[in-house]
């Protein structure tokens, strides 16, 4: 059992140790749709929706497993699950709310493959937060997420009128800029402390 | 992609992962692993070999199974079949060294979620026999696992002096720490890109 | 989604088909995880118990023989049966004549980046700690790592005061001062350039020894009487 405070989990998840800029997770759809500011809040706010709500199913299955002593089944239910969550969120938002499900609707089958949101699960997992402890977890996961790829974007719709080298345009510069973000985002470590 | 099924050679097949469409280098697929875990020549590789593994199963088995798996559930079968040789590479990792597993950690787990892998057995293993995806597993993880090693090597070499854990410059060589650090490892990602994309315009001018 | 529905309402024998697919891959799957599973548990549990043993010898020297405790919740000292969980666990240390090194006992806490993970030993016989080993960190390379690797920061737990007063608690709690302003023995010399880790695992120590530590002076004390 873990016993750190909600506050500290929160500010280790979100600014810390940050999914995308000191773990690496969800790179794709971080170099996917950060060009422009709109689509990256979106995207945040999908992926943070979906995150909360897999590591709740997770913690779930975790107890499961734990109560009938298979483990080895650990990575195989996570990510089965994970993916008919979405699924189901999917259908759910297209019934509530069409216009919502319009905006959101390319990205949700892209948050399957978000290694982010399996990331979230197995964490959580290793180190043994309890429900409400992993919760909390999954939303700084999720606002350090959407956090990073907002930051990202504004760069790159600033960058849209700058003179590049012409070989280091598209990837290799968004890559450049993230690197000089995880190194600001290295000043906040020591903040859970 | 391999749209001229026909005309390509065996050679070709395995080629291709190589060099001309490198997964990390030319796709840019299988992200997350490229980066975590490349800050050292050795878990670069270690990473590189798994997903390649996994990547040979996966495809051996969405090849043969290919006419049985109606259209309908395919992803779900890949994701089942490519989550199940994940589990067997980590167990595996565990039974080779317990070290290599701690320091490779959870990043084991999400080849699960590697695009790489889904992509191949979609494009390629479904459609092509088995030989073929074979060879086709075998180039693109091997071409996975060589730009891996290009990472971890060059943040090896800066960022701590030392390639495989052997120290290779002399005594007072200033390492550049900021490589090891995962700001290095977006850095040393982009640098190589810009290579690559040098040598590619080069080419197309001539 | 109603592509296929459509499909499927065309042709019933289709989703039999679907039924049977997953079933038949659910199975190999199951066969594969179960069997690797089984193959690699006597390996892997082997393994870990061996790495587990050799950071026992490494901050209990001298030590080839070594036995599971734990601490229970009312911080009595109990021997591990097999599948037990308890709040602590420590591990005795024995000479190949039998004789008790110390104790090396688990603590973990916040660090810079992330938890840290670490295996103190303790002399009840000295009444200090003997040795240090960093298990887990994610501390930032060749700054906050250095509290693995420094041989200076390591020096500090040759011999580290954690003796008891009269009253049955520590009679001074481990901390983590500045590097060069150790004055008394149960102070750790920090590092420069590494000040939250080191400090983090003054804490660690000081926290975890003023908990376990009187639980085994306690239980040392009754032994050695009779």
């Amino acid at each position: 059992m873990n016993t750190e405070s909600l506050g500290t989990i929160f500010l280790n998840a979100a600014l810390v140790n940050n999914f995308v800029l000191a773990y690496f997770l969800g790179i794709c759809p971080f170099l996917g749709v950060s060009g422009k500011m709109e689509t990256a809040t979106k995207m945040g706010g999908a992926v943070t929706f979906v995150m909360i709500i897999s590591s709740m199913c997770a913690y779930g299955i975790h107890s499961l497993l734990v109560a009938i002593n298979a483990p080895f089944l650990q990575l195989i239910s996570y990510i089965v699950v994970i993916a008919s969550t979405v699924q189901l969120v999917e259908m759910f938002i297209k019934k509530i709310s069409p216009a919502l499900f319009k905006s959101l609707g390319i990205f949700l089958p892209l948050i399957t493959t978000n290694c982010a949101i399996l990331a979230v699960a197995l964490f959580q997992t290793s180190k043994g937060y309890g429900f409400l402890q992993s919760v909390v977890y999954s939303l700084g996961a999720g606002a350090g997420f959407m956090l990073a790829l907002v930051l990202i974007a504004g760069i790159r719709e600033q960058l849209n009128f700058a003179e590049v080298p012409s070989i280091s345009k598209g990837t290799a510069l968004t890559l450049f800029i993230a690197g000089i973000l995880s190194l600001c985002f290295m000043g906040f470590a020591g903040l859970g402390a | 992609m391999s749209s001229d099924k026909q005309k390509v050679t065996s050679t070709d097949e395995f080629i291709k992962g190589l060099w001309r469409d490198n997964p990390v280098f030319v796709q840019v697929l299988g992200m997350c692993p490229t980066l975590a875990v490349t800050n050292t020549a050795e878990n670069a590789f270690a990473m590189g070999l798994a997903t390649a593994f996994v990547l040979l199963m996966s495809n051996i088995l969405v090849s043969l199974l290919r006419n049985f798996v109606p259209k309908q559930v395919r992803i779900a079968s890949y994701i089942l079949i490519i989550a199940t040789f994940v589990t067997v590479t980590d167990y595996a990792i565990q039974a080779i060294s317990v070290e290599l597993h701690k320091s490779l950690g959870a990043f084991i787990s999400l080849i699960v979620v590697n695009c790489l892998i889904l992509s191949r057995a979609e494009a390629f293993a479904s459609k092509n026999t088995v030989g073929r995806s074979i060879l086709d597993a075998l180039g693109m993880g091997l071409g996975f696992t060589f730009a891996l090693f290009c990472l971890g090597a060059v943040r090896e070499i800066l960022g701590n002096g030392s390639i495989f854990n052997m120290p290779i410059f002399p005594e007072g060589y200033q390492s550049w720490i900021v490589m090891i650090l995962p700001a290095g490892g977006f850095f040393t990602l982009a640098a190589w890109l810009l290579v690559i994309n040098k040598v590619q315009t080069r080419k197309a001018k001539s | 989604m109603s592509e296929a529905s459509n499909i499927e309402m065309q042709n019933p024998a289709n989703s039999k088909k679907m039924l049977l697919a997953m079933v038949g891959i659910g199975i190999i799957s199951a066969f594969l995880i179960v069997m690797s599973f089984e193959l690699t548990l006597p390996r892997v549990t082997r393994l870990k118990a061996e790495a587990l043993e050799k950071a026992i010898f490494e901050v209990l020297p001298g030590t080839v023989r070594t036995q599971a405790y734990g601490v229970n919740t009312n911080g009595e000292l109990i021997e591990l049966a097999e599948g037990d969980k308890p709040e602590i666990t420590l591990y005795a240390g024995y000479t190949s004549e039998g004789n008790l090194v110390g104790y090396a006992i688990e603590a973990s806490g916040q660090g810079y980046a992330d938890i840290i993970r670490i295996l103190y030993g303790y002399d009840p016989a000295k009444q200090t700690i003997i040795g240090f080993q960093v298990l887990e960190s994610k501390e930032t390379p060749g700054l906050g790592d250095k509290i693995a690797k420094d041989e200076r920061f390591q020096n500090n737990f040759n011999a580290l005061d954690v003796s008891i007063s009269k009253d049955g608690q520590l009679r001074n709690k481990v901390i983590t001062v500045k590097q060069g302003q150790k004055q008394h023995e149960w102070e750790i010399d920090g590092i420069t350039g590494a000040t939250i880790s080191s400090r983090a695992v003054g804490n660690i120590i000081g926290e975890s020894t003023s908990n376990v530590v009187p639980v085994l002076h306690e239980y040392f004390k009754k032994e050695s009487n009779e």
